[in-house]
């Protein structure tokens, strides 16, 4: 089988063909190591980094952003925004503290600030 | 009146990048202004990531990539001066602001300009209709989605497939809205092709090209819009038309730089960028006011926006210390298949200069060439070339020494 990708690893976006034969996955087309794990990534387990926002309970209408810390399976990914949609989280928070954690694999972390 | 070197207009990526350059080339006195309660600008509304790949070697959030300049400001010492907004500049430097302490006059001894850009609006585009709650450019909807918390529609349509476009369909789409469309009036998208992949393709929303909204219908609320493909001169072909349901329409129909405060002070503006004239340290035709990031020109990345604040930063550093560059002026065009090429003017010195452009049209692969008069200065190949895409070409110190009067930069389809 042949599959078609953009790579969206970074701006680049170079223009990837992976070849699948059985066990073995052939990536041509990437400038760097990147899109060939990108490649092998998308037609086996694919993965997504998830960034939304989680209400600040003790702050008037305060959102505080928030990132998967790794990509999850892309299956995944509206099962973890009904998990972050039902969160609330109370101020202070700091750029990386932790507001899920073990969540398909990783943790959500703080992309912000809130005093 | 108070006094200081450099007066930063704007906190955001550009002005943050600009202070700390000045700050690191010899220069103290430096003071941001910036109307928001922190500094950030549109980073702070951007929670996706995909920032400071190229410039800080990983991937981070818009307030991630945000915090780190930030903190680089404040180690620094900066003045910076929130919730105030300049109102003028004059074009001998003097900054008038107001905030909540009344107005402020500062003499600079320099300035930068780093006031970034705002969204085209539904009047500016002209859309046919009634005037319903519902429309909004891609922006507000991002500000009230990812700061306020407050979810704008259930139902979307989204006009315009640049890259906030393409950004907001996901975003909609992840708060559980039903986004049914995207619709480009270009035959192509502007838009980063990742961003089509990871933002349209992963949520299997269509994406509609030579495509514009020709009607808006609904009282109260938006009820839905008119779609329709487009002829050659972008105009809605009647057989195509059809309606699709909607309580939503956001417009990410371009940016515009924010530029009244460069036009009081007299600076030229080019017709192209909509952004100031500059030369090579981003210094407008007024000596000592500069400007960089998205009020000069629109870039795609935030990455390239750091770049170019730091040159103007440096550039006024050097200007307020006394190190002026003058030389002759040499003017560079865009040729065959070039929109435009910043900087619009270079002082010649000894010193290699990078040029940035955007093409006409999307392109196959392509070999730009740099030239005055019949003396090729440089040569670059691109697999692919597209509008959405900025290029980057840089004319050697031993070459730049043949230009003469004018460097024009073109290219041809090889």
């Amino acid at each position: 089988m042949k599959r078609e990708l953009t790579c969206i690893i970074c701006p680049r976006g170079c223009g990837l063909t992976v070849e699948i034969n059985g066990d073995s996955v052939t990536v041509t087309g990437n400038a760097c190591p990147k899109g060939q794990q990108y490649g092998v990534d998308e037609c086996t387990n694919p993965t997504r980094t998830v960034t939304s926002i989680v209400r600040v309970a003790n702050r008037v209408d305060t959102m505080v952003s928030v990132k998967t810390e790794n990509p999850i399976p892309k299956e995944n990914i509206f099962d973890l925004m009904q998990i972050i949609c039902a969160k609330e989280v109370n101020a202070p928070i700091e750029i990386g503290d932790i507001i899920c954690d073990d969540v398909f694999g990783t943790k959500v972390i703080a992309t912000k600030q809130v005093k | 009146m108070l006094k200081c070197d450099i007066a930063i207009i704007g906190g955001g990526p550009a002005g943050m990048a600009a202070a700390c350059a000045a700050y690191d080339a010899g220069v103290k006195d430096v003071i941001v202004f910036d109307r928001e309660d922190e500094m950030g600008g549109i980073l702070r509304q951007c929670i996706h990531n995909g920032f400071g790949l190229h410039k800080l070697g990983k991937e981070l959030t818009g307030p991630e990539y945000a915090a780190v300049y930030a903190n680089m400001v404040k180690e620094r010492g900066i003045k910076v001066y929130t919730n105030t907004t300049v109102l003028k500049l004059s074009n001998d430097k003097v900054v008038t602001a107001t905030n909540t302490d009344g107005i402020l006059k500062i003499k600079a001894k320099a300035v930068i300009l780093a006031m970034g850009c705002r969204e085209r609006s539904r009047g500016a585009l002209n859309i046919c209709g009634t005037r319903p709650a519902g429309i909004y450019s891609a922006g507000t909807a991002q500000k009230l989605i990812n700061c306020e918390g407050y979810m704008v529609g259930k139902r979307v349509v989204i006009l315009g497939s640049g890259d906030i476009g393409l950004i907001m369909a996901r975003r909609m789409s992840l708060q559980g809205a039903k986004v049914e469309a995207v619709c480009e009036i270009m035959s192509y998208s502007g838009g980063l092709t990742r961003n089509i992949v990871q933002c349209l393709e992963d949520y299997n929303i269509p994406l509609y090209l030579s495509t514009t909204v020709a009607e808006i219908h609904g009282r109260e609320r938006l009820e839905g819009v008119t779609i329709a493909e487009v002829d050659a001169n972008r105009q809605p072909i009647e057989s195509t038309k059809r309606y699709i349901p909607c309580d939503t329409l956001l417009l990410s129909c371009g940016l515009i730089p924010e530029n009244e405060l460069t036009t009081g002070a007299g600076i030229k503006i080019d017709r192209i960028t909509s952004g100031a004239v500059v030369d090579q340290n981003r210094q407008t035709e007024i000596e000592g006011i500069f400007a960089c990031g998205n009020v000069l020109q629109v870039h795609d990345l935030v990455d390239y926006v750091s770049d170019e604040a730091e040159i103007a930063g440096k550039g006024a550093a050097e200007y307020v210390m006394g190190n002026k560059t003058s030389g002759e002026v040499i003017v560079t065009k865009a040729g065959n298949g070039v929109r435009y090429v910043l900087p619009q003017r270079i002082v010649k010195n000894d010193e290699s200069v990078s040029l940035f452009l955007r093409v006409t049209k999307p392109f196959g692969k392509v070999k730009f060439t740099v030239k005055s008069g019949d003396e090729v200065l440089a040569t670059a190949i691109r697999l692919k070339a597209a509008p959405g895409e900025m290029e980057k070409l840089t004319v050697k110190a031993e070459k730049m020494a043949f230009a003469e009067k004018e460097i024009t930069v073109e290219l041809e389809e090889v």
